[in-house]
């Protein structure tokens, strides 16, 4: 079928004076009445000109042209990509949850300040922490603001500490929200598995380390097993130790960070909880604190009055004051809350339990097709590594990731984490039946019987094959102008 | 109800296939000692029929802007969203996608988001937008990231007064531990204070920070402020309502340098705060400062024109600590919204839009002052949004909009939650979704109660 009827840009199809939505008792309003004519424009922004048709074809068409969840399965390593529940997208398009204010009197909202409290209260209980805000958008927010709980708290303790301590296998986000937060990002060598290098880590820890960041099962999907003994050096020092959360579906109700000696950790609501990807975002990445930390979390808070009646406070002095407008991704908060109250304690359990046994059937399945660095011991995720192939045949982990794609299946996350070369890392999550990953195995095992070369030249059913990414660096182009 | 597609049968044998005992027997990896040997603590699984009663039991405990007729904005307003965009946003290809990172599989999501900071552009008169930021106040403090980075000038970040207080507030959070000075530029009734800012700019500003129109709705001389950051060098960012671009000047036009918004206006429903859109676009002498995703467009192996993610080496995940931003996941999927709001009003729609809301506002302020409800300020140039003075007689801002919702009205917000000492002062705004009933209405019952009846 010929897609390409749709390829133009919104701003190549369209006529002059074409319309889809109108108001037209506006049309004559005299602006000029109201507003000076320095204040004005002489017509309004030069947008496309589209009729509602036009509008419908070119999306719908666009659309056709992703992966999804919902067509594909996508085993993109530590970005949790399970399948996002339909019941979640009608229970949360109520009015009475989408057309609400986020500044309408609390009497008004009390559903929702009640789920927002709960939300705080079961996320609490599943990180082992005591408090809980739901205000950061994504996990990178729930990173920053953690950090700059920390350095609040050093700060009333009347301590200067600079230092961020993070492993080199960790997620960009780290360091750069370590920067953001004023301290300076100190590396900490990995072993081979990307467990701590525990002598690199001792000889970088002093009474300047303020937080260790600690990615946990880390990005090759292993539990630290040097966890607590870390945990116990850091506090030693006086230091706190940040947990980031992106791994969390390995140990729902398995291990909690609290109790293996994490002070502060953010979620990722729109991967272990199910909040749809949105094709990059929207996220939620709600932070939990031990109780010493709650006093400097984002204001306002919700509390509970003595009548039962929910509030948000904002008189809250020693808080480091809001990290966004409003109060936070609600949307995706509310999805997240569905999915939990509809599984319950042991469905939460049961998802990792799966999730682990998927990734670990998967990885059985591997095994004898790519190189598996590291321990078969590993969680809800592995990394492969093409570094032999790419030696051997010069093919590599990008090459066979985009192979993949000709057999449907979206490609692996590639060359990360860092400390993997050629790396593939797969995460198969717990909502994939084992002949989806029996398929995705022998598709494997197809690719690399194949010739190298269509390997290197893959993929070749898709609407584009290896675009020109120098160019797009090199001469930017981005955005459409008329010529 | 877990979501799983594993028969029993099925575990037993890929158990066997691995060569472990049991499901337990998986997390072996993990020492006995960090485990937590009990269930969590959480209330019981539901099925889909429990969990809907579950929901309508939440939502019955809320009132929304459907039932209430919405005069409340301060920064998030009640606007009409076409069907398109919930039908085509809505699309499964689209909502459970990720990040295009595998161009050839994204095509979708990329040309989409492509033509979304074209859109962008066009709408703001700006060079480069970026493919989205959380929301508009953290769009504000990367704005000021943006000004500040590589830049030698010390002195401080100036801002106006009547910035949305959140904006102002999330800079200083995130900013705080960078050793950035911010100071308020002083107040002119409900306005910046022109003679202040041109003394207070200098040639070691980095940056001046306006909001146009500002939060109490007012419009700044625009044209004045940008001479004013030109003549000393500072960069010039304004924070816009993209709404009130369909009849106001772009940014583009007036001298920005770099323009920020919250882009709830365009086609974010309202949801209790968000999931909303940060909207940011500068001039392309600062394209390689820009925070978060970039898409570009480039050919692929055969020539064909496409898109990518363009300019990564600026994203953390390949500079890690030295990034424009920690950003990573942003707000896609508000981002195709926006892009499928603005293709739907088109230069006309947007322009209907923005003077229904103009002329309805100004209805309301007539019917307000026919009512006896107090005095609107309105004194200087204003979009859709005023400042309503309630008389002497009448309860204090915060109990009337108590009041009001008793009568079927979100009335607006009580300034002095924001504005010390503005007890009396309630912000009213008013979009294109209000009908003259619900305005006649309105302001009767606003004059009742203002006149302590
Ligand atoms: C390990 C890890 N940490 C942090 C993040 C950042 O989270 P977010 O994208 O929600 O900001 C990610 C997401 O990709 C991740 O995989």
């Amino acid at each position: 079928m010929d897609k390409n009827q749709s390829a133009g840009l919104l701003f190549e199809i369209g006529q002059p004076g074409r319309r889809c939505h109108a108001i037209p008792e506006a049309s004559r309003v005299d602006a000029a009445a109201m507003i000076p004519g320095r204040f004005l424009s002489e017509s309004p922004p030069p947008l496309p000109e589209l009729s509602e048709l036009d509008i419908v074809r070119h999306f719908t068409n666009l659309s056709t042209l992703n992966m999804a969840i919902d067509c594909n399965f996508y085993p993109l390593g530590s970005c949790t990509m399970k399948y996002n529940p339909k019941r979640h997208e009608r229970l949360v398009g109520s009015h009475r949850f989408a057309e609400q204010h986020p500044l309408q009197p609390d009497s008004t909202c009390q559903g929702t300040l009640g789920v927002l409290h709960e939300m705080e209260r079961m996320l609490a209980e599943i990180a082992g922490l005591d408090a809980c805000s739901l205000q950061p958008s994504a996990g990178a927010q729930g990173e920053l603001t953690s950090l700059l709980v920390a350095a609040a708290w050093f700060r009333h303790r009347g301590e200067a500490r600079s230092k961020v301590l993070i492993p080199d296998s960790a997620h960009g986000t780290n360091p750069a929200s370590a920067a953001l937060a004023g301290f300076q990002a100190v590396g900490v060598k990995s072993t081979a598995d990307g467990l701590v290098d525990m002598e690199d880590f001792a000889a970088k820890l002093d009474d300047d380390v303020a937080v260790f960041m600690i990615t946990n099962p880390n990005t090759l999907g292993l539990f630290e097993p040097n966890i607590r003994r870390i945990a116990d050096m850091v506090h030693a020092r006086g230091g706190l130790v940040y947990l980031d959360g992106a791994n969390m579906n390995a140990i729902l109700g398995i291990a909690r960070p609290g109790d293996f000696g994490a002070d502060m950790m953010h979620f990722n609501v729109h991967k272990t909880f199910t909040g749809p990807h949105g094709a990059g975002g929207p996220g939620s990445g709600p932070i939990a604190v031990r109780a010493m930390l709650e006093p400097f979390l984002p204001r306002p808070r919700i509390i509970v009055g003595a009548d039962g009646a929910f509030r948000l406070d904002e008189n809250r002095p020693l808080s480091i004051g809001r990290v966004r407008s409003f109060h936070g991704n609600i949307g995706v908060i509310l999805r997240g809350y569905f999915y939990i109250r509809t599984l319950g304690a042991e469905g939460l359990a049961d998802v990792s339990r799966h999730a682990v046994l998927n990734a670990r059937y998967l990885r059985s399945l591997l095994a004898g097709l790519i190189e598996i660095p590291g321990p078969d011991n590993g969680l809800h995720e592995f990394v492969a590594s093409a570094r032999n192939l790419r030696r051997e045949k010069r093919v590599s982990a990008m090459d066979i990731a985009k192979r993949l794609l000709d057999y449907g299946f979206h490609s692996p996350t590639v060359y990360f984490p860092l400390v993997v070369p050629e790396a593939l890392m797969m995460e198969p999550t717990e909502t994939e039946s084992p002949e989806t990953l029996e398929a995705f195995a022998k598709a494997l095992g197809n690719i690399l019987a194949e010739d190298p070369e269509i390997l290197r030249q893959a993929p070749h059913s898709l609407p584009i094959s290896r675009p020109d990414e120098v160019k797009a660096t090199k001469e930017p182009v981005l955005r459409w102008k008329a010529d | 109800m877990s979501y799983l597609p594993h028969t029993p049968e099925q575990v037993a044998s890929m158990l066997r296939t691995i060569g472990a005992p049991s499901l337990e027997a998986l997390f072996a990896g993990i020492p006995a000692k960090d485990r937590l040997h009990r269930p969590l603590e959480l209330p019981g699984p539901m099925g889909e029929i429990a969990l809907s009663g579950l929901a309508d039991a939440v939502a019955a405990r809320n009132r929304s802007a459907r039932e209430l007729a919405c005069f409340l904005g301060a920064g998030a307003y009640d606007h009409f969203i076409p069907a398109v965009v919930d039908s085509l946003a809505g699309r499964a290809e689209f909502v459970t996608a990720y990040t295009p990172y595998q161009a050839e599989a994204s095509q979708g999501s990329l040309q989409a988001f492509f033509e979304f900071q074209t859109l962008i552009c066009q709408l703001t008169g700006m060079d480069v937008t970026n493919a989205s930021l959380y929301e508009g106040s953290s769009a504000v403090a990367e704005a000021i990231m943006m000004a500040l980075s590589g830049s030698d000038r010390d002195g401080p970040v100036l801002m106006s007064p009547y910035l949305h207080p959140h904006h102002g507030e999330v800079a200083r959070t995130c900013l705080a531990n960078l050793g950035t000075k911010i100071e308020t530029v002083p107040p002119d009734s409900d306005r910046i204070h022109l003679a202040c800012l041109r003394s207070s700019v200098s040639e070691a500003t980095p940056c001046v920070v306006v909001q146009h129109p500002n939060i109490l709705g007012n419009l700044e001389e625009v044209h004045e402020i940008s001479r004013i950051c030109k003549e000393k060098g500072a960069l010039f960012i304004v924070c816009y309502n993209p709404v009130s671009l369909g009849v106001l000047g772009r940014p583009g036009d007036y001298g920005a340098d770099i323009a920020v918004a919250e882009g709830q206006g365009l086609g974010s429903p309202l949801a209790y705060g968000g999931p909303y859109l940060g909207l940011l676009s500068c001039r392309s002498a600062l394209t390689r400062k820009i925070p978060g995703r970039l898409v570009g467009q480039t050919v692929d192996r055969r020539g064909k024109r496409c898109w990518v993610l363009a300019l990564q080496t600026r994203e953390q995940h390949i500079r890690r600590e030295k990034a424009t931003s920690n950003i990573c996941t942003n707000q896609g999927l508000y981002a195709l919204r926006a892009a499928i709001h603005l293709a739907a009003l088109g230069p006309a729609g947007l322009r209907e839009t923005a003077l229904a809301c103009m002329s309805k506002a100004r209805e309301t302020v007539e019917q307000l002052r026919v009512a006896g409800a107090g005095e609107p300020l309105v004194d200087h140039p204003w979009f859709h949004e005023f400042v309503l003075r309630l008389p002497p007689s009448s309860p204090t801002a915060d109990r009337v909009v108590e009041l009001m919702v008793e009568k079927g009205f979100l009335a607006g917000f009580p300034l002095s939650r924001w504005f010390a000492g503005r007890e009396r002062d309630l912000l009213v705004a008013v979009t294109e979704k209000r009908t003259s009933v619900e305005i006649a209405s309105f302001a009767e019952s606003l004059g009742r109660l203002a006149r302590g009846g």
